[in-house]
């Protein structure tokens, strides 16, 4: 097999594997990352949500929010927000590529 | 390190757009030179690579969590310029269809994750495998070193961009606008818990595949010295 073959198909493994991202943080009950937060956290720390912040944070309504966990844990959600992840952005690099190879005076 | 919308204030914001403005043309100006068809294929599984590493949580058990970029092991087989591509594309497309990391810190995102990251993990490992052959042992231990040391410098960078925020946008009765925890929480924080776990994970990560390509097809580790020297002629 070509090691570029092999390479798809580790993407592929790492795909199935994803949940794994999901499930140990909340088995060893790991919250978000540092400064990530939302606001509701944000509130219970700080004991305010600054305006700024609250203002920002919900300017772009993403259309899967949290890969595919806003209502909830969902190993298949986290495998099929990974699984399509992956094919926008490759189609995004090859489209990207042949706007490049196109493009005379860059 | 994914920095949301509402932590940095605008100026922040606006710094790190136009900082990256001339970064990303030049990254698209070198990778049209050096980019062959063979290698588009390798840009995009380098890429979906990154965009997948950065889903494997890492817990701090009762803390919070972190993640490898994988930025160090594109830049290393495809060049920093390829690399800052491919972790931008990742960047967009993460903080467009799933929330994850703002619009408006985009910019300041990418200056670490798809600029700093990239460039110092590249410089790292050519300095530290320098002159020592495809299959050396050498070689596995740089790409680790500079994925641990690169991921670090990301995460500080990172630390320090929250943290001049209270610096920079508080109201006269002392409320923060933005980031509410200045330099001496937020570079601290961000700092240990990389240096302690999350550097280790993208050192390991970097290290292993560095160690499968040698023995499964070391031509790979040579491609981006091939490409500069077809265009030399």
């Amino acid at each position: 097999m070509k090691t570029i073959t092999k390479l798809w198909a580790g993407l592929g493994i790492l795909i199935l594997l994803s949940p794994l991202g999901l499930l140990l943080p909340e088995h060893f009950k790991a919250q978000e990352a540092w400064g990530e937060w939302g606001t509701d956290r944000i509130k219970e720390m700080v004991g305010y949500i600054p305006r700024g912040l609250e203002k920002f944070s919900g300017l772009w309504q993403p259309p899967i929010p949290d890969y595919g966990q806003e209502q909830g844990a969902s190993v298949l959600g986290y495998m099929l927000s990974a699984l399509f992840g992956i094919i926008i952005v490759v189609a995004i690099i090859f489209l990207f590529a042949k706007f490049l190879s196109k493009k005379d005076n860059l | 390190m994914h920095i949301p919308d509402g932590y940095l204030g605008p100026a922040t914001c606006g710094f790190f757009y136009l900082i990256m403005l001339p970064i990303w043309t030049a990254a698209s100006r070198a990778v049209k030179k050096t980019l062959n068809a063979r290698q588009v294929p390798m840009l995009a599984i380098g890429a979906a690579f990154s965009f997948v590493i950065m889903m494997f949580n890492i817990p701090i058990p009762g803390g919070s969590t972190g993640h490898a970029v994988g930025g160090v092991l594109v830049a290393i087989l495809l060049g920093p310029w390829a690399a800052c591509i491919a972790i931008t594309v990742t960047l967009v497309i993460q903080a467009l269809l799933f929330g994850d990391g703002g619009i408006t810190a985009l910019g300041a995102n990418c200056f670490n994750m798809a600029f700093v990251l990239p460039f110092t993990g590249y410089y790292i490992y050519k300095l530290i495998s320098y002159n020592c052959p495809e299959n050396s042992k050498r070689r596995i231990i740089a790409s680790g070193i500079a994925g641990y040391l690169a991921l670090n410098l990301a995460a500080l960078l990172t630390g320090f961009e929250f943290g001049i925020q209270p610096l920079l946008h508080h109201t006269p009765s002392g409320q923060f606008l933005y980031c509410p925890y200045g330099l001496n929480v937020a570079v601290p924080a961000m700092a240990v818990e990389h240096l302690l776990i999350f550097g280790w994970v993208e050192a390991v990560v970097t290290a292993l595949v560095i160690k499968y390509l040698q023995k499964h097809d070391p031509q790979l580790l040579g491609i981006k010295k091939e490409v500069e020297d077809e265009n030399n002629y």
